[in-house]
Protein backbone atom coordinates (compact mmCIF):
# COMPACT_ATOMS: atom_id res chain seq x y z
CA UNK A 1 0.00 0.00 0.00
CA UNK A 2 1.42 3.37 -0.83
CA UNK A 3 2.24 6.30 0.91
CA UNK A 4 3.92 9.52 -0.20
CA UNK A 5 7.40 9.23 -1.57
CA UNK A 6 8.46 11.36 1.19
CA UNK A 7 7.16 11.15 4.83
CA UNK A 8 6.86 12.51 8.35
CA UNK A 9 9.01 10.90 10.63
CA UNK A 10 8.15 10.46 14.14
CA UNK A 11 8.26 7.61 16.70
CA UNK A 12 4.64 8.11 18.20
CA UNK A 13 2.43 10.76 15.81
CA UNK A 14 1.41 8.12 13.69
CA UNK A 15 0.21 6.01 16.45
CA UNK A 16 -1.44 8.60 18.76
CA UNK A 17 -3.09 10.11 15.33
CA UNK A 18 -4.81 6.30 14.55
CA UNK A 19 -5.29 5.56 18.08
CA UNK A 20 -9.02 7.17 18.58
CA UNK A 21 -10.20 5.34 15.50
CA UNK A 22 -8.30 2.57 16.16
CA UNK A 23 -9.38 2.01 19.87
CA UNK A 24 -13.48 2.14 19.08
CA UNK A 25 -13.14 -0.03 16.48
CA UNK A 26 -11.55 -3.07 18.60
CA UNK A 27 -13.84 -1.73 21.81
CA UNK A 28 -17.19 -1.63 19.75
CA UNK A 29 -16.76 -3.45 16.14
CA UNK A 30 -13.58 -6.28 16.86
CA UNK A 31 -14.47 -7.17 20.56
CA UNK A 32 -18.20 -7.68 19.84
CA UNK A 33 -18.09 -9.46 17.16
CA UNK A 34 -15.36 -11.93 18.59
CA UNK A 35 -17.98 -12.46 21.90
CA UNK A 36 -20.35 -13.33 18.87
CA UNK A 37 -18.50 -16.18 17.71
CA UNK A 38 -17.43 -17.30 21.52
CA UNK A 39 -21.25 -17.37 22.41
CA UNK A 40 -22.16 -19.12 19.28
CA UNK A 41 -20.57 -22.23 20.22
CA UNK A 42 -21.73 -21.71 24.03
CA UNK A 43 -25.30 -23.18 25.73
CA UNK A 44 -25.89 -20.15 28.15
CA UNK A 45 -26.11 -20.87 32.10
CA UNK A 46 -28.71 -19.68 33.62
CA UNK A 47 -29.18 -16.13 35.38
CA UNK A 48 -28.32 -17.20 38.69
CA UNK A 49 -24.84 -19.04 37.86
CA UNK A 50 -26.07 -22.53 38.84
CA UNK A 51 -25.25 -23.93 35.83
CA UNK A 52 -22.27 -22.48 34.01
CA UNK A 53 -22.22 -21.78 30.38
CA UNK A 54 -21.35 -25.21 28.46
CA UNK A 55 -19.37 -25.56 24.81
CA UNK A 56 -21.74 -27.14 22.67
CA UNK A 57 -19.42 -27.37 19.26
CA UNK A 58 -21.55 -26.57 16.39
CA UNK A 59 -24.71 -27.67 18.44
CA UNK A 60 -26.06 -23.93 18.06
CA UNK A 61 -25.48 -23.68 13.98
CA UNK A 62 -27.40 -27.23 13.69
CA UNK A 63 -30.31 -26.37 15.98
CA UNK A 64 -30.92 -23.45 13.72
CA UNK A 65 -30.76 -25.23 10.17
CA UNK A 66 -32.56 -27.81 12.00
CA UNK A 67 -35.58 -24.90 12.93
CA UNK A 68 -38.32 -24.23 10.24
CA UNK A 69 -38.19 -20.79 11.67
CA UNK A 70 -35.54 -20.51 10.45
CA UNK A 71 -35.11 -21.73 7.14
CA UNK A 72 -38.25 -19.45 6.84
CA UNK A 73 -36.21 -16.90 7.16
CA UNK A 74 -33.76 -17.48 5.35
CA UNK A 75 -36.28 -17.79 2.18
CA UNK A 76 -37.74 -14.65 3.54
CA UNK A 77 -35.01 -12.83 3.46
CA UNK A 78 -33.63 -13.97 0.13
CA UNK A 79 -37.50 -12.70 -1.22
CA UNK A 80 -37.43 -9.70 0.18
CA UNK A 81 -33.81 -8.77 -1.28
CA UNK A 82 -34.19 -9.95 -4.63
CA UNK A 83 -37.51 -8.32 -5.14
CA UNK A 84 -36.28 -4.54 -3.48
CA UNK A 85 -33.26 -4.97 -5.67
CA UNK A 86 -35.03 -5.86 -9.05
CA UNK A 87 -37.58 -3.42 -8.01
CA UNK A 88 -35.25 -0.38 -6.86
CA UNK A 89 -33.18 -0.95 -9.70
CA UNK A 90 -35.41 -1.04 -12.62
CA UNK A 91 -37.43 1.99 -11.60
CA UNK A 92 -34.04 3.68 -11.33
CA UNK A 93 -32.94 2.65 -14.26
CA UNK A 94 -36.23 3.48 -16.33
CA UNK A 95 -36.02 7.25 -14.96
CA UNK A 96 -32.07 7.50 -15.92
CA UNK A 97 -32.55 6.51 -18.92
CA UNK A 98 -35.25 9.12 -19.33
CA UNK A 99 -33.54 11.62 -17.33
CA UNK A 100 -30.63 11.02 -19.36
CA UNK A 101 -32.41 12.47 -22.71
CA UNK A 102 -33.07 15.74 -20.95
CA UNK A 103 -31.06 18.52 -21.33
CA UNK A 104 -32.81 21.83 -19.32
CA UNK A 105 -34.84 19.59 -17.21
CA UNK A 106 -32.26 17.21 -16.16
CA UNK A 107 -31.75 18.88 -13.03
CA UNK A 108 -34.90 19.64 -12.18
CA UNK A 109 -36.19 16.49 -12.31
CA UNK A 110 -32.66 14.90 -10.77
CA UNK A 111 -33.98 17.11 -7.60
CA UNK A 112 -37.33 15.43 -7.23
CA UNK A 113 -36.35 12.23 -7.11
CA UNK A 114 -32.83 12.21 -4.96
CA UNK A 115 -34.55 13.34 -1.87
CA UNK A 116 -36.23 9.99 -0.37
CA UNK A 117 -33.00 9.26 -0.06
CA UNK A 118 -32.88 11.49 3.30
CA UNK A 119 -36.12 9.65 4.13
CA UNK A 120 -35.02 6.68 6.99
CA UNK A 121 -36.14 3.39 6.34
CA UNK A 122 -38.56 3.12 9.43
CA UNK A 123 -40.02 6.42 8.34
CA UNK A 124 -40.31 5.02 5.02
CA UNK A 125 -42.25 1.59 5.89
CA UNK A 126 -44.62 3.91 8.51
CA UNK A 127 -45.47 5.91 5.10
CA UNK A 128 -46.34 3.07 2.84
CA UNK A 129 -47.82 1.72 6.07
CA UNK A 130 -50.32 4.43 6.21
CA UNK A 131 -51.09 4.28 2.73
CA UNK A 132 -51.57 0.58 2.38
CA UNK A 133 -53.61 0.77 6.28
CA UNK A 134 -56.56 -1.44 5.17
CA UNK A 135 -59.11 0.37 6.66
CA UNK A 136 -58.38 3.91 5.80
CA UNK A 137 -55.37 3.61 3.27
CA UNK A 138 -56.08 4.77 -0.76
CA UNK A 139 -54.07 1.92 -2.49
CA UNK A 140 -56.67 -1.19 -0.89
CA UNK A 141 -59.67 0.99 -1.42
CA UNK A 142 -58.38 1.18 -5.05
CA UNK A 143 -58.10 -2.38 -5.28
CA UNK A 144 -61.06 -3.14 -3.82
CA UNK A 145 -62.62 -1.42 -6.60
CA UNK A 146 -60.97 -4.13 -9.18
CA UNK A 147 -61.87 -7.00 -6.35
CA UNK A 148 -59.17 -7.46 -4.82
CA UNK A 149 -58.99 -7.72 -0.44
CA UNK A 150 -55.52 -6.27 0.80
CA UNK A 151 -54.93 -6.92 3.96
CA UNK A 152 -51.13 -7.16 5.05
CA UNK A 153 -52.31 -8.14 8.69
CA UNK A 154 -53.33 -11.15 7.50
CA UNK A 155 -52.03 -12.11 4.54
CA UNK A 156 -48.46 -13.24 4.36
CA UNK A 157 -47.93 -12.01 0.72
CA UNK A 158 -49.88 -8.75 0.95
CA UNK A 159 -47.28 -7.66 3.80
CA UNK A 160 -44.36 -8.88 2.43
CA UNK A 161 -45.37 -6.60 -1.15
CA UNK A 162 -46.31 -3.68 1.53
CA UNK A 163 -42.09 -4.14 2.89
CA UNK A 164 -40.51 -4.79 -0.49
CA UNK A 165 -42.42 -1.29 -1.87
CA UNK A 166 -41.14 1.15 1.18
CA UNK A 167 -37.52 -0.37 1.37
CA UNK A 168 -37.36 -0.30 -2.51
CA UNK A 169 -38.70 3.21 -2.58
CA UNK A 170 -36.17 4.66 -0.35
CA UNK A 171 -33.43 3.11 -2.74
CA UNK A 172 -34.55 4.60 -6.21
CA UNK A 173 -32.88 7.41 -5.12
CA UNK A 174 -29.36 6.09 -4.79
CA UNK A 175 -29.77 3.61 -7.62
CA UNK A 176 -30.85 6.58 -9.90
CA UNK A 177 -27.84 8.97 -8.83
CA UNK A 178 -25.40 5.74 -10.07
CA UNK A 179 -27.20 4.70 -12.85
CA UNK A 180 -27.34 8.44 -14.28
CA UNK A 181 -23.66 8.78 -13.93
CA UNK A 182 -22.96 6.10 -15.78
CA UNK A 183 -25.11 6.77 -18.85
CA UNK A 184 -23.19 10.36 -18.72
CA UNK A 185 -20.18 8.49 -18.95
CA UNK A 186 -21.00 6.75 -22.26
CA UNK A 187 -19.35 8.03 -25.45
CA UNK A 188 -21.92 9.79 -27.05
CA UNK A 189 -20.30 8.98 -30.85
CA UNK A 190 -20.43 5.17 -29.65
CA UNK A 191 -24.49 5.81 -29.96
CA UNK A 192 -24.40 7.69 -32.80
CA UNK A 193 -22.75 5.18 -34.70
CA UNK A 194 -24.90 2.79 -33.93
CA UNK A 195 -27.42 5.02 -35.07
CA UNK A 196 -25.94 5.91 -38.27
CA UNK A 197 -25.70 1.76 -38.91
CA UNK A 198 -29.48 1.86 -38.79
CA UNK A 199 -29.88 -0.22 -35.11
CA UNK A 200 -33.22 1.11 -33.46
CA UNK A 201 -33.47 2.82 -30.41
CA UNK A 202 -34.22 0.00 -28.08
CA UNK A 203 -31.02 -2.38 -29.94
CA UNK A 204 -28.90 0.78 -29.23
CA UNK A 205 -29.87 0.68 -25.37
CA UNK A 206 -29.67 -3.26 -25.67
CA UNK A 207 -26.37 -3.92 -26.92
CA UNK A 208 -24.70 -0.27 -26.09
CA UNK A 209 -25.85 1.19 -23.63
CA UNK A 210 -26.70 -1.66 -21.18
CA UNK A 211 -23.38 -3.65 -21.46
CA UNK A 212 -21.75 -0.22 -20.83
CA UNK A 213 -23.47 -0.02 -17.68
CA UNK A 214 -23.47 -3.69 -16.08
CA UNK A 215 -20.01 -3.17 -14.12
CA UNK A 216 -22.45 -0.42 -12.60
CA UNK A 217 -25.52 -2.67 -12.57
CA UNK A 218 -23.06 -5.43 -10.79
CA UNK A 219 -21.86 -2.89 -8.01
CA UNK A 220 -25.46 -1.68 -7.44
CA UNK A 221 -26.86 -5.22 -7.13
CA UNK A 222 -24.19 -6.00 -4.24
CA UNK A 223 -24.78 -2.35 -2.41
CA UNK A 224 -29.06 -3.03 -2.98
CA UNK A 225 -28.41 -6.69 -1.25
CA UNK A 226 -26.50 -5.63 1.24
CA UNK A 227 -29.24 -2.83 2.18
CA UNK A 228 -32.31 -4.93 2.14
CA UNK A 229 -30.47 -7.43 4.34
CA UNK A 230 -29.10 -5.06 7.04
CA UNK A 231 -30.37 -1.37 6.49
CA UNK A 232 -34.33 -2.19 6.47
CA UNK A 233 -34.67 -3.66 9.98
CA UNK A 234 -36.63 -0.49 10.38
CA UNK A 235 -39.01 -1.12 7.80
CA UNK A 236 -40.01 -4.40 9.63
CA UNK A 237 -39.99 -3.17 13.08
CA UNK A 238 -41.69 -0.19 12.57
CA UNK A 239 -44.70 -1.91 10.35
CA UNK A 240 -45.03 -5.70 10.41
CA UNK A 241 -42.92 -6.93 13.21
CA UNK A 242 -42.10 -9.70 11.51
CA UNK A 243 -45.71 -10.76 10.65
CA UNK A 244 -48.36 -11.71 10.21
CA UNK A 245 -46.87 -15.51 11.35
CA UNK A 246 -43.06 -14.70 10.32
CA UNK A 247 -43.89 -13.65 6.91
CA UNK A 248 -41.48 -10.61 6.99
CA UNK A 249 -39.61 -12.14 9.52
CA UNK A 250 -36.23 -11.29 7.82
CA UNK A 251 -32.36 -12.38 9.39
CA UNK A 252 -31.60 -9.18 11.15
CA UNK A 253 -35.13 -8.89 12.34
CA UNK A 254 -34.88 -12.54 13.58
CA UNK A 255 -31.29 -11.82 15.63
CA UNK A 256 -33.21 -9.29 17.06
CA UNK A 257 -36.02 -10.62 18.20
CA UNK A 258 -34.32 -13.86 19.27
CA UNK A 259 -31.65 -11.99 21.04
CA UNK A 260 -33.82 -9.19 22.91
CA UNK A 261 -36.95 -10.13 23.00
CA UNK A 262 -36.54 -14.24 23.34
CA UNK A 263 -33.28 -14.17 25.07
CA UNK A 264 -31.89 -16.33 23.49
CA UNK A 265 -28.38 -15.57 23.26
CA UNK A 266 -26.70 -18.53 22.11
CA UNK A 267 -29.00 -18.71 18.85
CA UNK A 268 -28.82 -14.93 18.50
CA UNK A 269 -24.60 -15.33 18.33
CA UNK A 270 -24.78 -18.22 16.06
CA UNK A 271 -27.18 -16.45 13.41
CA UNK A 272 -24.99 -13.08 14.45
CA UNK A 273 -21.80 -14.90 12.86
CA UNK A 274 -23.68 -16.45 9.78
CA UNK A 275 -24.76 -12.78 9.10
CA UNK A 276 -21.21 -11.74 9.28
CA UNK A 277 -20.19 -14.54 6.80
CA UNK A 278 -22.91 -13.07 4.66
CA UNK A 279 -21.37 -9.74 5.01
CA UNK A 280 -17.93 -10.56 4.73
CA UNK A 281 -18.52 -12.68 1.31
CA UNK A 282 -20.67 -9.71 -0.30
CA UNK A 283 -18.12 -6.81 1.20
CA UNK A 284 -15.25 -8.31 -0.69
CA UNK A 285 -17.22 -9.18 -3.90
CA UNK A 286 -17.91 -5.55 -3.96
CA UNK A 287 -13.68 -4.79 -3.62
CA UNK A 288 -13.19 -7.02 -5.54
CA UNK A 289 -14.77 -5.49 -8.35
CA UNK A 290 -13.55 -2.48 -7.52
CA UNK A 291 -10.10 -3.22 -8.30
CA UNK A 292 -11.04 -4.79 -11.51
CA UNK A 293 -12.96 -1.19 -12.09
CA UNK A 294 -9.58 0.62 -11.30
CA UNK A 295 -7.56 -1.36 -13.50
CA UNK A 296 -9.95 -1.10 -16.90
CA UNK B 1 -28.27 14.50 -31.79
CA UNK B 2 -29.71 11.19 -32.47
CA UNK B 3 -32.32 11.45 -29.38
CA UNK B 4 -33.79 14.48 -31.07
CA UNK B 5 -37.04 13.00 -31.83
CA UNK B 6 -40.53 14.89 -30.01
CA UNK B 7 -42.70 12.02 -29.55
CA UNK B 8 -40.41 10.20 -27.77
CA UNK B 9 -39.06 13.18 -25.38
CA UNK B 10 -43.19 13.56 -24.72
CA UNK B 11 -43.09 10.29 -23.85
CA UNK B 12 -39.96 10.71 -21.43
CA UNK B 13 -41.36 13.48 -19.90
CA UNK B 14 -44.55 11.61 -18.64
CA UNK B 15 -43.03 8.52 -17.73
CA UNK B 16 -40.58 11.23 -15.96
CA UNK B 17 -44.20 13.19 -14.70
CA UNK B 18 -45.64 10.22 -13.42
CA UNK B 19 -42.56 8.39 -11.79
CA UNK B 20 -42.35 11.64 -9.71
CA UNK B 21 -46.25 11.55 -8.68
CA UNK B 22 -45.53 8.23 -7.32
CA UNK B 23 -41.95 8.94 -5.36
CA UNK B 24 -43.72 12.12 -4.09
CA UNK B 25 -46.97 10.56 -3.59
CA UNK B 26 -46.26 9.01 0.14
CA UNK B 27 -44.93 12.08 1.59
CA UNK B 28 -47.95 14.19 -0.41
CA UNK B 29 -50.13 12.14 1.72
CA UNK B 30 -48.47 12.27 5.02
CA UNK B 31 -48.25 16.54 4.84
CA UNK B 32 -51.83 15.82 3.91
CA UNK B 33 -53.30 13.82 6.75
CA UNK B 34 -51.00 15.85 9.20
CA UNK B 35 -53.64 18.60 8.97
CA UNK B 36 -56.56 17.37 9.30
CA UNK B 37 -58.83 16.61 12.80
CA UNK B 38 -58.81 12.78 14.61
CA UNK B 39 -62.07 12.69 12.90
CA UNK B 40 -61.38 12.25 9.55
CA UNK B 41 -59.59 8.72 10.13
CA UNK B 42 -62.59 7.47 11.70
CA UNK B 43 -64.45 7.17 8.50
CA UNK B 44 -63.88 6.07 4.62
CA UNK B 45 -60.48 6.50 2.97
CA UNK B 46 -57.66 9.31 3.53
CA UNK B 47 -58.28 12.45 2.50
CA UNK B 48 -56.33 13.83 -0.45
CA UNK B 49 -57.39 17.47 0.44
CA UNK B 50 -55.55 19.79 2.99
CA UNK B 51 -57.66 20.02 6.18
CA UNK B 52 -58.22 22.93 8.87
CA UNK B 53 -56.35 21.24 11.80
CA UNK B 54 -52.56 21.73 10.56
CA UNK B 55 -51.57 24.31 13.27
CA UNK B 56 -53.61 22.48 16.19
CA UNK B 57 -51.80 19.25 15.08
CA UNK B 58 -48.10 20.60 15.12
CA UNK B 59 -47.79 22.35 17.94
CA UNK B 60 -49.46 19.12 19.98
CA UNK B 61 -46.99 16.78 18.73
CA UNK B 62 -44.19 19.47 19.28
CA UNK B 63 -45.15 20.53 22.68
CA UNK B 64 -46.99 17.47 24.42
CA UNK B 65 -46.46 14.52 22.63
CA UNK B 66 -49.10 11.59 23.73
CA UNK B 67 -47.79 11.33 27.26
CA UNK B 68 -50.19 8.65 28.12
CA UNK B 69 -48.37 6.04 25.45
CA UNK B 70 -45.41 7.14 26.60
CA UNK B 71 -44.07 9.26 24.10
CA UNK B 72 -42.44 12.69 25.20
CA UNK B 73 -43.30 15.73 23.07
CA UNK B 74 -41.47 16.20 19.66
CA UNK B 75 -39.82 18.84 20.54
CA UNK B 76 -37.23 17.25 22.89
CA UNK B 77 -36.56 14.39 20.56
CA UNK B 78 -36.19 15.97 17.28
CA UNK B 79 -33.19 17.92 19.72
CA UNK B 80 -31.86 14.25 20.92
CA UNK B 81 -31.70 13.58 16.96
CA UNK B 82 -29.60 16.74 16.23
CA UNK B 83 -27.29 16.07 18.67
CA UNK B 84 -26.67 12.92 17.90
CA UNK B 85 -26.43 13.04 14.69
CA UNK B 86 -24.11 15.96 14.77
CA UNK B 87 -21.89 14.01 17.41
CA UNK B 88 -21.74 10.70 15.07
CA UNK B 89 -20.66 13.16 11.95
CA UNK B 90 -18.29 15.02 13.83
CA UNK B 91 -16.75 12.26 15.24
CA UNK B 92 -16.82 10.20 12.39
CA UNK B 93 -15.22 13.07 9.65
CA UNK B 94 -12.35 14.07 12.85
CA UNK B 95 -11.46 10.53 13.49
CA UNK B 96 -11.11 9.34 10.03
CA UNK B 97 -9.25 12.25 9.20
CA UNK B 98 -6.14 12.12 11.48
CA UNK B 99 -6.40 8.07 10.62
CA UNK B 100 -5.87 8.81 6.97
CA UNK B 101 -3.25 11.81 7.40
CA UNK B 102 -1.37 8.96 9.91
CA UNK B 103 -1.66 6.19 7.19
CA UNK B 104 -0.64 8.55 4.25
CA UNK B 105 1.55 10.98 5.27
CA UNK B 106 3.82 8.18 7.82
CA UNK B 107 5.65 5.13 7.36
CA UNK B 108 5.93 3.17 10.36
CA UNK B 109 5.18 0.06 11.70
CA UNK B 110 2.27 -1.88 11.96
CA UNK B 111 1.02 0.54 9.20
CA UNK B 112 -1.15 -2.09 7.22
CA UNK B 113 -2.18 -3.90 9.71
CA UNK B 114 -3.90 -0.64 11.43
CA UNK B 115 -5.28 -0.21 7.71
CA UNK B 116 -7.18 -3.47 7.91
CA UNK B 117 -8.81 -3.47 11.53
CA UNK B 118 -10.45 -0.15 10.09
CA UNK B 119 -11.44 -1.95 7.06
CA UNK B 120 -12.66 -4.55 9.16
CA UNK B 121 -15.82 -2.39 10.34
CA UNK B 122 -17.27 -2.43 6.96
CA UNK B 123 -17.61 -6.19 7.29
CA UNK B 124 -19.06 -5.82 10.85
CA UNK B 125 -22.30 -3.32 11.00
CA UNK B 126 -23.98 -3.17 13.94
CA UNK B 127 -26.72 -5.20 13.12
CA UNK B 128 -25.00 -8.27 12.89
CA UNK B 129 -23.72 -8.07 16.33
CA UNK B 130 -26.81 -6.85 17.92
CA UNK B 131 -26.29 -8.98 21.49
CA UNK B 132 -22.80 -8.63 22.17
CA UNK B 133 -22.25 -4.83 21.17
CA UNK B 134 -25.34 -3.86 23.50
CA UNK B 135 -23.62 -5.86 26.21
CA UNK B 136 -20.15 -3.87 25.81
CA UNK B 137 -22.37 -0.50 25.69
CA UNK B 138 -23.94 -1.88 29.24
CA UNK B 139 -20.73 -3.11 30.84
CA UNK B 140 -19.35 0.76 30.09
CA UNK B 141 -22.49 2.32 31.84
CA UNK B 142 -23.25 4.25 28.10
CA UNK B 143 -26.96 3.01 28.33
CA UNK B 144 -29.23 6.14 28.28
CA UNK B 145 -26.50 8.72 27.68
CA UNK B 146 -25.41 10.69 24.37
CA UNK B 147 -21.82 8.60 24.52
CA UNK B 148 -23.56 6.21 24.23
CA UNK B 149 -25.72 7.22 21.15
CA UNK B 150 -22.87 8.15 19.28
CA UNK B 151 -19.38 6.98 19.63
CA UNK B 152 -20.00 2.93 19.14
CA UNK B 153 -21.07 4.27 15.76
CA UNK B 154 -18.12 6.91 14.95
CA UNK B 155 -15.92 4.25 13.71
CA UNK B 156 -15.82 4.91 9.78
CA UNK B 157 -13.96 2.96 7.06
CA UNK B 158 -16.10 4.65 3.97
CA UNK B 159 -14.29 8.34 5.30
CA UNK B 160 -10.63 7.21 6.14
CA UNK B 161 -10.81 5.23 2.27
CA UNK B 162 -11.95 8.53 0.62
CA UNK B 163 -9.34 10.75 2.59
CA UNK B 164 -6.67 8.65 2.02
CA UNK B 165 -7.49 8.43 -1.68
CA UNK B 166 -7.74 12.55 -1.81
CA UNK B 167 -4.47 12.79 0.37
CA UNK B 168 -3.03 10.72 -2.62
CA UNK B 169 -3.42 13.32 -5.25
CA UNK B 170 -2.28 16.06 -3.31
CA UNK B 171 0.82 16.87 -5.12
CA UNK B 172 4.30 15.80 -3.07
CA UNK B 173 5.29 19.14 -3.43
CA UNK B 174 2.71 20.79 -1.40
CA UNK B 175 4.37 19.08 1.55
CA UNK B 176 8.02 19.06 0.43
CA UNK B 177 7.86 23.04 0.16
CA UNK B 178 6.23 22.97 3.79
CA UNK B 179 8.98 21.05 5.00
CA UNK B 180 11.47 23.24 3.88
CA UNK B 181 9.89 25.83 5.77
CA UNK B 182 10.19 24.22 8.82
CA UNK B 183 6.75 22.68 9.21
CA UNK B 184 6.38 20.18 11.19
CA UNK B 185 3.34 17.14 10.40
CA UNK B 186 0.45 19.18 12.53
CA UNK B 187 1.25 22.55 10.72
CA UNK B 188 1.15 20.91 7.70
CA UNK B 189 -1.79 18.97 8.36
CA UNK B 190 -3.70 22.62 9.62
CA UNK B 191 -2.38 24.90 7.42
CA UNK B 192 -2.38 22.99 4.37
CA UNK B 193 -4.35 19.63 4.02
CA UNK B 194 -7.56 21.01 6.07
CA UNK B 195 -8.14 23.94 3.72
CA UNK B 196 -7.62 21.65 0.88
CA UNK B 197 -9.95 18.80 2.07
CA UNK B 198 -13.19 21.31 2.66
CA UNK B 199 -15.14 20.49 -0.36
CA UNK B 200 -14.59 16.53 0.55
CA UNK B 201 -15.36 17.28 4.95
CA UNK B 202 -18.23 19.27 3.34
CA UNK B 203 -19.73 16.35 1.04
CA UNK B 204 -18.96 13.80 3.47
CA UNK B 205 -20.63 15.64 6.42
CA UNK B 206 -23.98 15.62 4.39
CA UNK B 207 -24.21 12.20 3.98
CA UNK B 208 -23.25 11.20 7.46
CA UNK B 209 -25.39 13.74 8.84
CA UNK B 210 -28.51 11.96 7.19
CA UNK B 211 -26.93 8.84 8.59
CA UNK B 212 -26.66 9.51 12.17
CA UNK B 213 -30.01 11.09 12.01
CA UNK B 214 -31.80 7.92 10.25
CA UNK B 215 -30.19 5.73 13.11
CA UNK B 216 -32.85 3.54 14.46
CA UNK B 217 -31.50 0.72 15.61
CA UNK B 218 -29.15 1.54 17.71
CA UNK B 219 -31.38 4.06 19.66
CA UNK B 220 -33.47 1.59 20.02
CA UNK B 221 -31.63 -0.63 21.74
CA UNK B 222 -29.81 1.49 24.22
CA UNK B 223 -32.09 3.90 25.27
CA UNK B 224 -34.60 3.04 27.38
CA UNK B 225 -35.53 6.15 28.90
CA UNK B 226 -37.93 9.00 27.42
CA UNK B 227 -35.33 11.55 27.64
CA UNK B 228 -33.02 10.21 25.48
CA UNK B 229 -35.30 9.22 22.69
CA UNK B 230 -34.57 10.07 19.26
CA UNK B 231 -37.41 10.72 16.73
CA UNK B 232 -36.87 8.41 14.04
CA UNK B 233 -37.40 5.48 16.66
CA UNK B 234 -39.98 7.62 18.88
CA UNK B 235 -42.23 7.23 15.79
CA UNK B 236 -42.85 3.40 16.33
CA UNK B 237 -43.58 4.13 19.66
CA UNK B 238 -45.96 6.18 18.32
CA UNK B 239 -47.38 3.76 16.01
CA UNK B 240 -47.75 0.38 18.21
CA UNK B 241 -47.58 3.01 21.79
CA UNK B 242 -51.72 2.82 22.26
CA UNK B 243 -54.19 -0.37 22.22
CA UNK B 244 -56.02 1.45 19.44
CA UNK B 245 -55.45 2.16 15.83
CA UNK B 246 -52.83 4.79 15.44
CA UNK B 247 -53.68 8.38 16.07
CA UNK B 248 -52.84 8.93 12.38
CA UNK B 249 -52.99 12.95 12.65
CA UNK B 250 -50.25 12.80 14.98
CA UNK B 251 -48.11 9.93 13.71
CA UNK B 252 -47.67 11.87 10.36
CA UNK B 253 -47.35 15.53 11.44
CA UNK B 254 -44.30 13.45 13.98
CA UNK B 255 -43.10 11.61 10.63
CA UNK B 256 -43.23 14.88 8.40
CA UNK B 257 -40.52 16.60 11.20
CA UNK B 258 -38.39 14.11 11.64
CA UNK B 259 -38.15 13.95 7.67
CA UNK B 260 -37.85 17.38 7.26
CA UNK B 261 -33.89 18.19 8.36
CA UNK B 262 -32.31 15.37 6.40
CA UNK B 263 -35.04 16.27 3.19
CA UNK B 264 -33.79 19.99 3.47
CA UNK B 265 -30.01 19.30 3.99
CA UNK B 266 -30.29 16.99 0.90
CA UNK B 267 -32.06 19.97 -1.08
CA UNK B 268 -30.24 22.55 -0.35
CA UNK B 269 -27.14 20.43 -0.31
CA UNK B 270 -27.42 19.02 -3.63
CA UNK B 271 -24.63 19.03 -5.30
CA UNK B 272 -22.45 18.15 -2.13
CA UNK B 273 -24.57 14.89 -1.80
CA UNK B 274 -24.46 13.57 -5.09
CA UNK B 275 -20.60 14.29 -4.85
CA UNK B 276 -20.23 12.92 -0.98
CA UNK B 277 -22.63 9.42 -2.06
CA UNK B 278 -20.88 8.85 -5.25
CA UNK B 279 -17.53 9.63 -3.91
CA UNK B 280 -18.02 7.29 -0.43
CA UNK B 281 -18.70 4.09 -2.55
CA UNK B 282 -15.44 3.94 -5.16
Amino acid sequence: MQTKRTTFSSKWLPYALLAPQVIITLIFFIWPSYQALVQSVYRQGDAFGIRPPTFVWFHNFQALFADDLYLNSLRTTFIFSVGTTVLSMGIALLFAVMVNRMIRSRDSYTTFLVWPYAIAPAIAGVLWWFIFNPTLGILPYMLDMVGYDWNHRRNGNDAMIMVIIASAWRQISYNFLFFLAGLQSIPQSLIEAAAIDGASRMKRFWTIVFPLLSPITFFLMVVNIVYAMFDTFGVIHATTEGGPSQATTILVYKVYRDGFVNLNFGSSAAQSVILMAIVIILTVIQFRYIERRVNY
Amino acid sequence: MVDNNRWGNFFAHLVLIVGVAIVVFPVYVAIIASTHPPGTFVRGVMPLLPGPNAWENYRTVITEGRSRAGTPPIGGMMWNSFIMAMAITIGKLSISIISAFAIVYFRFPGRIFFFWIIFLTLMLPVEVRIVPTFQVVADFGMLNSFAGLSIPLIASATATFLFRQFFMTVPEELMEAARVDGAGPMKFFKDILLPLSITNIAALFVIMFIYGWNQYLWPLLITTDPEYYTIVMGIQRMVTGGDSEPLWHLVMATVVLAALPPVLVILFMQRLFVKGLTETEK
